[in-house]
């Protein structure tokens, strides 16, 4: 299942450390932040409650980047 | 400005005006250290809080870090004005950052941004506003002039000129009547319409071309994959760099070469190199290009589906093309009347006239051009002959309308035609009077387009089609095609590509371009496959990477060279960002550059390759 998040960040790089992180997140099969459209699109494993691991996502991206955001 | 922004802003201009003012007033000792951290501090506590907040979250090597290092450095080593400097630049430098991405993603947006706010439903003869998510299909809608149409639909009522510019990219209006099917997302120009939904809005064109375009830059190509992997092990060198120029020279100073290790001057240097490591520029520039670039394609009325696609285009050495819909124009149509012994209008009449009750393709063509209402009282004893033709009275003549077969049957000898198409003899009143040549007429553009391929560079350009050997060669040889293979079945053009793809080298890409209808297989199967004309043709829409919007063929050049553009701008960024910041580090090792210089390596570096970037958009005279 794939959904698509609204996000917000300042920076290109920090961007991409949010993808990385997203990506290394448990549940999640794939991961893309897309900076110009300030959009994270998330692809989850099979079974997986998409609140529930956007919750982890969310803490990971934070520990990465203290200045960003999703909306969930 | 984000009220984010507008708060920096006030910290950079209070931060600066402290700083000149503080070099200017004689401050000696502890109160010239503490003068100048009230600056340092408004400008720089964030990235302070945040370098920290790095430390503990085990995230070390991030940009924070590197300036809070940096500049508490030169602090330390008595470089207060440089120190609070630094901080000052970088600041200004990702204020404009954020500034001009923010500017820029609107702009693009706002460019893309055919999407309809409201769709006007009448209730109890009054007009409503709605959503346009909530009408359903079968409602009728009212247009009004001015406005934009929200969802696919029939015309039922009124008739107006629509401009379908945002979607196409092309001005020429088009004229619309109540039985036409219209699309969302023009704008009707001149009269109210009433129009019947047949899709929901979901389904409609519109959403289909938004969706696309703006899931377009999440398909990340491999200059950004390749940016984004460099970043995350350019900034971790740097800094190792940066540690081993603070210690390796001076203990090698001292021990090997018995000198004074000054180590202020190497820390000095170390500093410099920090500064240097942010990969920002790199970062944020190319995304944006591509970004750019795909929003000033869709612009055109080309729809790139992601940057990778973009970047594969660039590369097009091969162009392959499928004729009928693609050069030509997919309808037949009378291209000449030869040999008549009547003048070409009552020809024509007559032909028209006696083929009234049939609703074959080629009869409609000749009612066509033909062009007045056909009189049927005018018309007697039709006798449909299957396979030859048409006999029939018209005015109380004798009139014989069909192939050659037909005039072999009467006895009479007819004149074979030069060209190249679907011949219609006409016999009057027992004589043969002449005929007529009806065939697929090539596209107004499709000449020029592929001279157009040729000027790009194009290496090759090859025709495939399920058509007649002689009228595939007469048209490739019309429009200067390098190569043709005729009368092949869909599966067929799937196996040319394959042996076009296995020839070709590894850097030169195929594209082939087709109308979307039969060709789903061999668009999937080129490097790039290109549908025009898909207006409204999901199909065609799905199966493509790249979409023209209309079905003039000059666009496919068109769509090269903007990709072509904007590939070189996201080269010219590459290799300038990293260029300058080779030399700032090796100058900087050598003590030449000081941080000043570092700082234009970081800030100024990224600055220009921003604005480089936004250059992708401008597409419209390529």
């Amino acid at each position: 299942m794939k959904k698509t998040y609204k996000i917000d960040v300042d920076c290109a790089n920090c961007a991409n450390k949010m993808e990385q992180a997203a990506k290394e997140t448990a549940g999640v099969k794939d991961a893309t932040v897309n900076f110009m459209m300030l959009k994270m699109i998330v692809e989850f494993e099979e079974g997986q409650e998409p609140k529930k691991v956007m919750k982890e996502v969310l803490k990971n991206c934070k520990k990465v980047e203290d200045d960003c955001e999703i909306f969930l | 400005m984000t009220k984010k922004q507008k708060k920096v802003l006030i910290r950079i201009i209070v931060a600066a005006v402290l700083i000149i003012a503080f070099s200017f007033l004689p401050l000696e000792g502890y109160i010239r250290f503490i003068c100048y951290m009230v600056p340092y501090l408004v400008i720089g506590y964030d990235v302070l809080r945040k370098a920290i907040k790095g430390i503990l979250n085990r995230q070390v090597f991030d940009e924070n870090f590197l300036m809070a290092v940096a500049t508490v450095g030169a602090i330390a080593l008595g470089d207060y004005k440089e120190g609070v400097s630094v901080m000052l630049f970088y600041q200004i430098g990702e204020l404009f950052q954020s500034y001009a991405v923010g500017k820029s993603r609107r702009n693009i947006s706002e460019l893309m941004d055919i999407r309809p706010d409201y769709a006007n439903v009448e209730k109890d003869g009054e007009l409503e506003q709605v959503d346009p998510d909530e009408v359903e299909v079968g409602t009728v809608i009212v247009v009004q002039p001015g406005e934009k149409v929200p969802i696919d639909g029939v015309i039922i009522e009124g008739s107006s000129t629509l401009n379908t510019s945002a979607l196409t990219g092309e001005s020429l209006p088009r004229e619309a009547k109540a039985g036409d099917e219209v699309i969302s997302g023009c704008i009707n120009m001149t009269g109210l319409l009433k129009i019947q939904t047949t899709r929901e809005f979901g389904e409609s064109t519109v959403s289909k071309i938004l969706e696309l375009v703006e899931n377009s830059s999440s398909r990340k190509s491999r200059s950004e994959n390749f940016i984004s992997k460099f970043a995350r092990y350019y900034t971790p060198a740097v800094c190792y760099g940066a540690l081993a120029l603070a210690i390796l020279p001076p203990i090698v100073r001292m021990l090997a070469l018995g000198l004074a290790p000054e180590w202020g001057d190497w820390i000095y240097r170390a500093l410099t190199f920090l500064v240097i490591s942010c990969p920002c520029a790199l970062v944020i520039s190319i995304p944006l290009s591509f970004f750019a670039g795909i929003g000033g394609a869709s612009h055109e009325g080309v729809l790139v589906k992601g940057s990778n696609y973009l970047e594969t285009m660039a590369q097009t050495k091969y162009v392959v093309f499928d004729k009928t819909g693609t050069m030509t124009q997919g309808v037949f149509e009378v291209s000449g009347v030869h040999h008549n012994t009547i003048p070409e209008e009552q020809l024509l009449e007559y032909a028209a006239l006696a083929e009234c009750s049939s609703s074959h393709p080629i009869s409609k063509s000749l009612q066509k051009a033909y062009g007045k209402p056909i009189d049927r009282n005018r018309v007697t004893d039709i006798e449909e002959i299957s396979g030859h033709g048409v006999k029939a009275k018209v005015d109380g003549v004798e009139v014989a309308v069909g192939n050659a077969k037909l005039m072999k049957k009467m006895d009479l000898s007819y004149s074979e035609c030069h060209e190249v198409g679907t011949i219609v003899h006409v016999a009057v009143d027992g004589t043969y009077a002449g005929h007529i040549l009806i065939s697929d007429q090539l596209k107004p553009h499709a000449k020029q387009a592929i001279q157009d391929l040729k000027r790009a560079g194009i290496t090759k350009t090859v025709m495939l089609t399920g058509d007649m050997k002689r009228v595939a060669d007469q048209v490739a040889a019309e429009l200067g095609i390098d190569e043709v293979h005729s009368e092949l079945l869909p599966a067929d053009k799937v196996a040319k590509v394959e042996e076009l793809l296995a020839k070709k080298g590894e850097k030169e890409k195929l594209a082939f371009v087709g109308d979307g209808i039969n060709d789903a297989p061999v668009l999937s199967r080129a490097d790039i496959g290109i549908a025009m004309g898909a207006l409204g043709s999901d199909a065609a829409i799905e199966a493509a990477d790249v979409v023209l919007m209309d079905d003039d063929p000059q666009k496919i050049a068109k769509a090269i060279k903007i990709s072509r553009k904007c590939l070189r701008i996201v080269y010219e960024n590459i290799y300038f960002a990293l260029g300058i910041k080779a030399i700032c580090l090796i100058l900087g090792a050598l003590g030449i550059a000081n941080m000043w210089m570092a700082i234009f390596a970081d800030v100024g570096v990224m600055v220009i390759a921003v604005l480089n970037a936004i250059r992708a958009l401008f597409v419209k005279n390529l």
